[in-house]
């Protein structure tokens, strides 16, 4: 795809090096890149693929911009506090480079959907926050033979590496099998450092430019770690595995799956907000209410008569459950207590309820003043 | 007859002497980064075995990887003395 004279001078500190040019230029242009969640890692990811010039990019995010996002995630800004991610994030892209196709999609990835939407581009970088998603995207990248820039973080260390079809392993040939969705703690539970993704999400843009122009050696083959407590980037080598179930010689995995453990309120039997205040307000004897979240979480607000117990705690806490009619699990917006929900079903006979939308919805429709991190 | 039958004799066990590294929430778990551990472990699973009893690791050997200097290996790979043996698990935030 040809440059203008706009594109000659927008793009001159690119033109000047021999190594990416006119050529590399023109294949940022043509190219088709899609960022699976607009968070700590896709909003450095998506600044520098606009600001670098790629064509089109597709942005896969259903979420809206929360208060606590503000600390990592540098595509948003404070006015925009409960408006949609992905609209949010398109209308910075178009305003830093007016001329790229932004491409939104306000979906969940599941498998239903995950061909269509990823079938659409060339490359693919996955900055989601779920087990589930990375091994969807992981393996619908396979089937389809699209190029994977993965990344992931964990409170001060982040892991990436790179997938090309043909040329080196795939993310099933690292990690076979899915931990359970919970025992890995996420942001919001362990915490991160708000700079962590910029690295991190940087380094995928990195990767996925290097990869359209045909630049430079991509981290294939390698998994790159860094720890910014440290201040220490390694990297471990990998093969890709002839009995991997996605990319091996008798692949079991011939289409994309939704994972048994996908962060899914409705895989458990939920609750209204409405129907808990009533619930509360007539039975509160009855209701045993408890509150998955984390314990800052905890103290800055919660429901009158819950009782905190964090998810990880969960495992290691007796609760005389059978002593009360309901047993309703709440956590922020859902989807701690839908975990919390399913493993309490598979340890005790009592029925428990998934609070739908937990505090956020809580604050929203019943108690304004309630403070929600 | 020789007094001492080789084949019957066990050897003695040898500790190996291993540098060994941890990531994420074996970082946390441990309470440390790395340390340097004297273990009678022949292989990778045997020392992911022993560290699961001392430091309550959950994750199944099918759940995350040990990197033998600074490469990734199957569980069943024998441990020599001086290796850096490195445990790392998936990590997943966004």
């Amino acid at each position: 795809m040809s440059l203008t004279p706009h594109d000659l001078s927008r793009y001159s500190r690119h033109l000047a090096l021999g190594e990416l040019g006119i050529t590399g230029q023109e294949k940022l242009k043509a190219a088709r890149v899609l960022v699976v969640g607009a968070g700590g890692l896709g909003s450095p990811a998506l600044l520098y693929l606009a600001a670098a010039g790629v064509g089109t990019i597709g942005i896969v995010e259903f979420d809206r911009v929360d208060i606590s996002n503000l600390q990592r995630q540098v595509l948003f800004d404070s006015a925009q506090i409960g408006q949609s991610k992905a609209h949010a994030a398109a209308h910075r892209l178009q305003a830093l480079n007016p001329t790229l196709n932004i491409q939104i999609h306000e979906v969940e990835l599941q498998a239903s959907n995950v061909m269509t939407i990823i079938g659409d581009y060339d490359l693919v970088l996955d900055g989601t926050d779920q087990f589930a998603a990375r091994y969807l995207i992981n393996d619908a990248c396979v089937l389809l033979r699209k190029s994977l820039v993965s990344a992931a973080i964990h409170r001060f260390e982040g892991q990436l590496f790179t997938y090309v079809p043909n040329l080196g392993p795939c993310y099933r040939c690292l990690f076979p099998a899915s931990p359970a969705e919970n025992s890995i703690p996420n942001c919001a539970q362990a915490g991160v450092l708000g700079v962590l993704p910029g690295v991190m999400g940087s380094l995928q843009a990195t990767e996925a430019i290097k990869l359209i122009a045909g630049i430079g050696e991509p981290l294939i083959g390698r998994l790159m770690t860094y720890d910014a407590l440290s201040m220490n980037f390694s990297e471990f080598k990998f093969s890709a595995r002839s009995d991997c179930a996605v990319c091996g010689l008798n692949p079991s995995i011939i289409a994309p799956q939704d994972g048994s453990n996908r962060c899914d309120s409705k895989q458990a039997d939920t609750i209204s907000i409405n129907q808990l205040h009533a619930l509360l307000e007539t039975d509160r004897r009855n209701t045993l209410l408890i509150d998955v979240r984390e314990q800052y979480e905890f103290s800055a607000g919660h429901i009158e008569g819950a009782v905190n117990i964090p998810l990880s705690d969960l495992s290691h806490t007796s609760i005389a459950a059978d002593e009360f009619s309901s047993v309703v699990f709440i956590c922020r917006s859902g989807g701690r207590s839908a975990h919390a929900c399913q493993w309490f079903k598979s340890h005790s006979q009592v029925k428990t309820l998934n609070a739908a939308g937990g505090m956020l919805a809580w604050q929203q429709a019943i108690d304004p003043s309630v403070l929600v991190v | 007859m020789h007094p001492i039958q080789k084949d019957s004799v066990n050897p003695p066990a040898t500790l190996l002497s291993l540098q060994l590294q941890y990531f994420a929430i074996f970082r946390e778990q441990a309470g440390k980064r790395s340390e340097v551990l004297l273990s009678s472990a022949t292989t990778a699973a045997e020392l992911y075995a022993e560290l699961q009893q001392r430091y309550g690791f959950e994750l199944t050997t099918s759940q995350t990887k040990a990197a033998i200097n600074n490469e990734f290996c199957d569980w069943d790979r024998q441990l020599k003395s001086g290796d850096a043996v490195a445990f790392i698990p998936p990590v997943a935030g966004g």
